[in-house]
């Protein structure tokens, strides 16, 4: 049995001090450890979403093995099918063939028709150069009252181009029509989650009139294919930001991207810009800011000194969430993450000239496999790669943003953050489970 | 169709199969795949992973690299990590771009170990197989490199247990149930591949008197061994009733030094009443243990590839769900994964018995003691 070799084994390269980082890509791109918290969505959990739809994925078994475990984790097996791809389709070059006749199986095989079939092809169709229009075209043939949505597992090619979240974040709304524009509906696309009531965002556009729409909300083909009708797309997830842009441009609407962040002015500016599409007036924040700091307060008040980790799991910009409890007071340690977004360069200058201590960990460096996890002091952790890392079980468990937005979501977290200070958690039990928010039969 | 699944998911593949094998033996297993290999095999395919640490990564291909035929970067990337680590071994694992591209993993595999001079091996995954022969052919890497070639038998009640991983079998808890069964009767376990020790314990193996393989993946590395040692093996797990047979055909096996697969023999004839579906070696077992138990005729639908041999005259290999739909028409009693309920007949009495290699961690709260069934 291996035994615990952290002792012995240096930080270097896996964990440093923001001063000496370099941006976007603090760290070497080399082998990879994946560590056990798994409650970040993946393309199954996202294409769940869409309602009275079937996934079908083509692909070898041990692709196919972390999909369709993750369908009957979440209890929605009766939703998922597949088709194996084996070496002799490789061989033969035959994977038109069996990409369409396994598909073809499956379906009459159902008692009943979907709505749709989300098709996930994988990075051996991309390689072997699959004839995929020819694909869909005799697929849609035999099934017209299917629509086929193009959807990709293709990892291999995420690290130069799109990745396969990204471009489900698209296909999704794909299958939209063009219906006439409703000027008091906005949608909101690309998000896993549906954002909280009393976002500011949701308040403004409820304040003044507007029907607001959004995927995770949807529970019937019907209600998704209203989604086209809203005459302003807003998106406030990265990964959403570019499949929005793309329908917004097919149907000739305008599209926001209003990023979910933690600096004051970048969120007034957000909502002064919906504001400002909408023809609305804008508003003064002064009284949102006040009662931000208030609960600010209240939570450093509580949590005092003790020291804070975060991860990039939690919030797609963990520097901003850092930027923010630093200059309120609280002791972050560490930041987790790999890579820094391209929205983040301001943040990260910030910390690096007001907080040039701070700490940056990769997750994913081979040697925070063995490094020691956790010291003598108990952490607090916001995310739940930071609770495995640092054992914490004080930890604020939410991934991707949840749907916390703007003013509303910082006092939320500070809310958050005293739970967690307050309440012990089942670490283990919790950060294992995928797809943080969706039904788990663990 | 089949290659078509409706509903039940598939079986643990053969790079996972690998990466389990070696978990404990102080090695550095890379998969050399995009992305996805590494969570899927330390989210469903392997319950150690929170806790229990073990070099395994993966080297995230990417799509220049993979068409440019660009190889140094692996390398250059292993052995960064090998440095920083000191693993005792080195061993690479495919996934199917890499086999659709030839990459020459034996030649890596050498690179690997001149420039290092650490162990280094490949095993030819490719992500098209099931668990069997990734882990089967690892555990055979290990009996062929790292077993002591001066190794001889002192103890004539003495053995192996080959091919135990958690796939099959699940927590340490449960293969040291395994262990305590045989050691009561009389059997020092020397060593258990790969539970529970290190690759010095495994080393040692040559000291066997027999080695028992104890799931279909051990038949390569007992093989390797009976080459390297000439030590006999027998097939069958210790479970329930059937223990005691089993432990009666290894003294057997020890005098009459002929490999034995022992839960073939004295199989009941008939008509099957009862349907055990997995894999073939601890489901037969199984088989025969119920049978001694009921006298009732079992049968083993076998839905893995490595079978040849391996089943009874009721049994049967099945590929694809909709042939195990077909054959399982009909079936009365069927004990099997819970995953597998979906395709039974209504009517049928199903008994559950989960397997983590194929419902992965889903049921581990639920998994019983394999030894322990049917007493």
């Amino acid at each position: 049995m291996l035994k615990r070799v952290g002792d012995t084994i240096d930080t270097s390269d896996a964990v440093i001090s923001i001063k000496d980082a370099t941006f976007p890509a603090p760290f070497a791109s080399q082998l990879e450890f994946n560590s056990p918290a798994h409650g970040n969505w993946n393309i199954v959990h996202t294409g769940m979403l869409l309602p009275q739809a079937r996934q079908i994925y083509v692909c070898a078994d041990n692709c196919m093995r972390g999909v369709v475990l993750t369908a009957a984790e979440m209890n929605a097996a009766d939703r998922f099918s597949f088709v194996i791809i084996e070496e002799e389709h490789l061989l033969n070059g035959n994977l038109e063939d069996i990409t369409i006749e396994g598909v073809a199986d499956v379906i009459e095989k159902l008692p009943e028709h979907p709505k749709a079939v989300l098709l996930f092809t994988v990075c051996l169709h991309h390689f072997l150069g699959c004839d995929l229009e020819r694909v869909y075209q005799e697929l849609e043939e035999r099934f017209p009252d299917i629509a086929f949505i193009r959807c990709y597992m293709d990892p291999i090619m995420q690290k130069t181009g799109l990745t396969p979240d990204q471009k489900l974040r698209k296909a999704m709304y794909d299958p939209l029509p063009q219906r006439e524009a409703d000027p008091k509906t906005i949608a909101l696309l690309g998000s896993d989650f549906a954002l909280d009531e009393s976002s500011d965002l949701v308040q403004l556009l409820q304040k003044n009139g507007y029907t607001f729409k959004e995927l995770p909300r949807c529970q019937s083909w019907e209600e998704y294919l209203e989604l086209s009708k809203a005459s302003l797309f807003v998106s406030c997830y990265p990964p959403g930001r570019y499949g929005a842009r793309e329908l917004a441009d097919r149907l000739g609407r305008k599209h926001l991207y209003l990023p979910a962040c933690f600096g004051y002015e970048e969120i007034a500016s957000h909502l002064n810009a919906l504001a400002d599409a909408l023809g609305l007036p804008k508003q003064d924040f002064q009284e949102e800011i006040e009662s931000c700091e208030k609960a600010l307060e209240q939570a450093k008040q509580e949590i005092g000194d003790m020291p804070i980790t975060l991860d990039y799991m939690f919030h797609p910009r963990p520097l901003g969430l850092a930027r923010l409890l630093i200059s309120h007071g609280f002791a972050v340690k560490t930041v987790y993450l790999d890579a820094i977004s391209l929205e983040e360069k301001e943040d990260f200058l910030w910390l690096q000239e007001h907080a040039p201590q701070l700490e940056l960990a990769a997750t994913i460096h081979v040697k925070m496999r063995v490094l020691p996890r956790g010291g003598e002091q108990e952490v607090l952790a916001i995310g739940q790669k930071a609770a495995w890392f640092c054992r914490s079980s004080h930890f604020v468990n939410m991934v991707q943003g949840g749907g916390l937005y703007g003013f509303d979501g910082i006092r939320k977290l500070a809310e958050l953050m005293i739970e967690a200070f307050r309440e012990e958690k089942d670490t283990e039990s919790l950060v294992v489970q995928k797809g943080w928010g969706c039904d788990c039969c663990l | 169709m089949r290659q078509s699944y409706r509903i039940i998911p598939i079986y643990t593949a053969d790079v996972s199969g690998v990466c389990s094998a070696l978990y404990e033996l102080g090695g550095m297993t890379v998969m050399h795949d995009p992305s996805g290999c590494n969570s899927t095999y330390n989210t469903h395919d392997e319950i150690r992973w929170y806790d229990q640490d073990s070099l395994i990564y993966i080297s995230g291909l990417n799509e220049i690299d993979a068409i440019m035929g660009n190889d140094e970067k692996f390398i250059r990337d292993i052995e960064d990590a090998a440095r920083a680590l000191k693993p005792k071994f080195i061993a690479l694992a495919g996934s199917p771009i890499p086999f659709m591209n030839g990459t020459d993993f034996p030649a890596l595999a050498e690179m690997l170990e001149e420039d290092m001079n650490i162990p280094a091996f490949s095993v030819p995954t490719n992500g098209m197989h099931d668990y069997v022969y990734g882990a089967g052919i690892a555990l055979a890497e290990i009996a062929e490199r790292f077993t002591n070639p001066e190794s001889r038998c002192t103890n004539p009640r003495s053995l192996n247990l080959l091919g135990v991983t958690p796939l099959d079998f699940g927590p340490l808890s449960h293969v040291q149930a395994m262990k305590r069964s045989l050691e009561q009767a009389g059997w020092e376990v020397l060593s258990t591949w790969a539970m529970g020790d290190d690759l010095d314990a495994l080393a040692r193996a040559g000291e066997a008197a027999v080695n028992l393989v104890v799931s279909s993946v051990g038949l390569r590395s007992a093989e390797v061994l009976k080459r390297k040692f000439g030590t006999p093996y027998v097939v069958g797990t210790p479970v329930g009733k059937f223990t005691e047979r089993l432990v009666n055909i290894l003294e057997q096996t020890v005098e009459s030094r002929e490999d034995t697969i022992a839960y073939l023999s004295n199989r009941l004839a008939g008509e099957a009443e009862i349907t055990v579906i997995g894999e073939p070696v601890t489901m037969g077992s199984l088989a025969a243990a119920i049978e001694m138990q009921t006298k009732r005729p079992v049968q083993v639908l076998c839905p893995l590839r490595e079978t040849e041999g391996l089943l009874s005259f009721n049994d049967a290999a099945v590929r694809g769900e909709e042939e195990l739909e077909m054959r399982l028409k009909g079936a009365k009693n069927i004990v099997a994964d819970p995953l597998y309920r979906p395709i039974c007949p209504p009517e049928s009495r199903f008994y559950e018995l989960p397997h983590i290699a194929f419902s992965g961690r889903i049921y581990l709260k639920k998994l019983p003691v394999f030894a322990e069934l049917c007493r």
